[in-house]
């Protein structure tokens, strides 16, 4: 049986972490708990929750900045800066047609995870929307990183450290994070019936434009529809978004005839695309996440041959979501194509008999891997904190 | 503070300085060594020119490989080692000692691989900041962050300080623009940190490295990101007559939805400085000014400027102009890119580089006129309003000590009060020597230990730039 903690205070996550070292116990740490399905498995006694730590502390719109516990509910905070025609850049990804768990995502787990969508090209990461961090460091002490400005380069870039790093470094407790301006205006220009390579190639040309794409996509045949379809999307305001479509599409006229989708259908296409939702189904499948250069990512997946049962491209080829059958044949396989594509993989969805039989995440270099466990010692070195969770010692 | 502090010199290093560079000199040509006095005065300083200190030598590797075997020889012989771009560095993040060997990546400036399909161009750490958008340009492409200093500041340097700019209120700093970079540790060891894909597996080690000020190890390779070409692109010149309404303007409109690419920030005395230097057309009757520049299609700018014009009129503007021709954009950057070297005719002045959050602004001017003042000393504000990063030039004559100690003084106080206000130390400058003993104004002693404790994952006795960004303590000579 597994006890959960949910600390109210900061104080009170001191403590936990404190007692679970000083009894040599490990904790897991969780936000939500809707992505507890990526990562190497582990069966820890005692589960740390930030949920309780939740509520905006500070947000200021003038300034585009927001900062709230790690446990608070995307949801809310997307809520409360939509009143302000703001938004999250990074478009986290969500978990829902992936993992299933039914639990609310929160603001520590999007930070823990770096899992940003669409608009990655155009916006950045989620590690780039993030100005400032609190966490509790597995030695029990309090650690600010970063702050609330948007320029600051004073000391060692610990808050990007953080970002991405699974709760192996510390619990999390705050986060401040930068904002955007919600796009009055959305349109999705949409090729159909593309081959891969030449959707790539749409891609690049719309993404080399001038024109500010915030979206680049290739959806595969069978995907909604049975032809494959290539999504351009630009955001503004909405003179601008009708003056770059149009000449957007007088530039991609030779890829072919266009449909242009605009307002909730553009949206909700794109938030299919953001939550892998074209290939989540069949759940027995493993998901994988594939980061390459984009002008490989055709050659990529056609070498995959029958090992890929299906894939689609976000960041105009940067990004593939990958299906898989849950095996240690195929893992083998992706991490072949990948290590010769000058790519990496992260295992995101598989059984948890595949999850410890093979590497989730990329396995990095000796030297990185020598300096990841270095680091991950410098936070914590008793290993309380998602011990293993990302590689081994770490 | 007042007069920063140099640690103690290692006295054995000093005494074996012939047999080190006897062994420098057999792992390098003589083309790619200095050991001689005179050339070694070239690297005693940056641009923190009020304090020098000859090296014990000057390596010049011309790749990674070199690179890698200075500092594994260095390790061995237990020198230290101080990396050097441009020697641009405002915070002193270059100034070396006689017990350490600079490395400089100046004969390291080619560009590798221009990547258009991918967008993005690999490049040695040496290469200058304005070569990189101008390899490109005829392709359409630019690399984003544009520190005033872009002639001559290298990619190595602006990864070791994160470097900004103007326009990186929409394009974001150094940071969000690499890719991956090519890192030597001090055990000669060369790392792929990153890479072409636009995520890196693994902890964020490359976030880690940008703006670590040299001090994981020396930056030989960056990837960077290339971004197309605006269409067009307008600045628009707004005067105010005061401070409040300049600042609420950039509030509101930020607040009405729109990022410009750029909000510049200049007082009436950097105003004066600038136009007398560069004849920009700036409105000298004003107390404040605002660079705003737009980006895009004819129809776009036009759109945009009209918003943010009518936001600028709710806010009393006193003057506003639009540019008419790439000429006329061209001049007003040129007055606010070289405020630094105009206010270097005028007078001597050290910039400061806190920033705060943006609605504190009006406040922080306020109190940084304030404490200037009462040190007697002059102020001119020349800023990136947008994101709040702050840049008071305190003005002073260099041969007079005691206003050189107020001066310092004054910078320090003006620094502490941006802590205060919710802001930090340094936006864009890096802490280098000169901040570094401010640090604990920002950070506790357990956040201090913890960086100290990261960067010792790279580099256990402390040997790369050492005597930077931490505070000194009892190191001090």
């Amino acid at each position: 049986m597994t006890e959960t903690l949910k600390p109210e205070r900061e104080a009170e996550v001191v403590e936990a972490v404190l007692a679970a070292r000083l009894a040599g116990t490990k904790l897991d740490i969780v936000g939500g708990g809707t992505k507890t399905g990526l990562g190497r498995p582990r069966s820890e006694s005692r589960r740390l929750s930030s949920a309780a730590l939740s509520g905006i502390a500070f947000y200021a719109p003038a300034e585009m900045t927001l900062s709230a516990g790690a446990g608070t509910p995307l949801a809310a905070i997307e809520a409360a800066i939509a009143e302000h025609g703001q938004m999250l850049p990074f478009e986290p990804m969500g978990a829902r047609a992936l993992w299933r768990t039914g639990a609310e995502p929160t603001l520590g787990g999007m930070v823990a995870t770096n899992l940003a969508g669409p608009r990655r090209p155009s916006a950045g990461a989620v590690r780039d929307g993030v100005l400032g961090l609190k966490l509790i460091n597995g030695l029990g002490q309090a650690i600010r990183c970063g702050g609330r400005v948007m320029k600051n380069v004073t000391g060692l870039d610990l808050a990007k450290l953080n970002c991405g790093a699974h709760g192996t470094l510390g619990v999390l407790t705050e986060a401040t994070i930068k904002l955007a301006p919600k796009p009055e205006a959305e349109a999705t220009l949409i090729v159909s019936g593309l081959a891969e390579p030449r959707a790539v190639e749409l891609m690049t040309r719309g993404l080399s434009s001038p024109f500010g794409l915030t979206g680049a996509a290739w959806l595969a045949p069978r995907m909604g529809r049975d032809v494959s379809r290539t999504l351009l999307r630009i955001e503004g305001f909405g003179e601008s978004v009708d003056d770059r479509a149009g000449r957007l599409a007088a530039l991609i006229a030779v890829f072919g005839e266009f449909v242009r989708v605009t307002g909730e259908e553009s949206a909700a296409l794109w938030r299919s695309v953001r939550d892998a939702e074209f290939i989540a189904e069949p759940r027995e499948r493993a998901v994988w996440r594939v980061s390459i250069a984009p002008s490989r990512a055709a050659g990529f997946a056609a070498g995959l041959g029958d090992t890929a049962l299906a894939h689609f491209l976000d960041w105009g080829g940067g990004l593939i979501w990958v299906a898989t059958e849950a095996s240690e044949a195929a893992a083998a396989a992706i991490r072949h194509a990948v290590a010769a594509a000058r790519g990496h993989a992260t295992l995101m969805r598989a059984p948890e008999t595949l999850r410890a039989a093979v590497e989730v995440f990329e396995p990095p270099s000796a030297a990185a891997m020598r300096l990841s466990r270095a680091i991950k010692q410098s936070f914590d070195p008793d290993g309380v904190l998602n011990f293993g969770r990302m590689y081994d010692g770490v | 503070m007042s007069h920063i502090a140099f640690p103690r010199l290692d006295e054995t290093i000093l005494a074996r300085r012939a047999e080190i560079v006897a062994r420098l000199a057999a792992i390098l040509p003589p083309e790619c060594l200095i050991a001689d006095e005179s050339g070694r005065r070239a690297f005693e300083t940056d641009a923190l020119t009020a304090y020098r200190r000859l090296p014990l030598a000057v390596a010049l590797p011309r790749s990674t490989e070199e690179v890698a075997r200075v500092l594994r020889l260095c390790r061995d012989e237990k020198v230290n080692v101080v990396p050097r771009g441009a020697g641009t560095s405002l915070s002193g993040g270059a100034i070396p000692q006689e017990d350490a060997v600079v490395v400089a990546l100046t004969k390291m400036s080619r560009i590798l691989e221009v990547n258009l399909r991918d967008r993005y161009a690999r490049v040695e750490a040496g290469v200058t900041n304005l070569a990189i958008s101008e390899a490109v340009q005829p392709e359409g492409f630019f690399y984003a962050p544009d520190p005033s200093s872009q002639l001559a500041c290298t990619i190595g340097g602006n990864i070791g300080m994160n470097s900004g700019g103007a326009h990186c209120l929409k394009y974001g700093v150094t940071t969000n623009n690499l890719l991956g970079v090519k890192l030597v540790t001090l055990d000669g060891e060369i790392l792929d940190i990153g890479g072409e894909a636009m995520d890196a597996p693994g902890y964020d080690l490359l976030g880690l490295v940008c703006g670590s000020e040299g001090q994981l190890g020396i930056v030989t390779e960056a990837i960077v990101r290339l971004i197309p070409l605006p269409e067009g692109a307008r600045p628009v010149l707004f005067g105010f007559d005061s401070v409040e309404d300049a600042s609420q303007c950039v509030a509101a409109i930020i607040g009405a939805g729109i990022v410009p690419v750029a909000m510049e920030y200049m007082d009436k005395l950097a105003i004066r400085i600038c136009e007398d230097f560069a004849h920009a057309g700036y409105p000298l009757d004003v107390e404040a000014m605002l660079i705003i520049e737009v980006e895009g299609s004819e129809a776009e700018m036009s759109a945009m400027l009209a918003r943010i014009g009518a936001i600028a009129k709710a806010h009393n503007v006193k003057t506003a102009r639009e540019s008419m021709s790439a000429m006329e954009s061209a001049q007003i950057w040129k007055g606010r890119k070289s405020a630094f070297g105009a206010t270097g005719r005028v007078a001597d002045y050290i910039c400061m580089d806190g920033t705060v959050p943006t609605g504190k602004l009006p406040e922080a001017l306020m109190r940084t006129g304030e404490i200037c003042a009462s040190f007697g000393l002059r102020v001119a504000n020349v800023f990136h309003a947008g994101d709040g990063n702050m840049h008071p030039l305190i003005l002073y004559n260099i041969n007079d000590e005691q206003e050189r100690n107020k001066a310092e003084e004054a910078g320090a106080a003006v620094l502490e009060m941006c802590v205060e206000l919710g802001g930090c130390l340094t936006g864009e400058h890096g802490v280098g020597i000169e901040k570094r003993e401010l640090m604990p104004r920002q950070f506790t002693d357990l956040e201090l230990a913890q960086q100290k404790r990261v960067r010792a994952a790279f580099d256990p006795d402390g040997r790369l730039n050492p005597a930077k960004v931490f505070p000194l303590g009892e190191r001090a000579a």
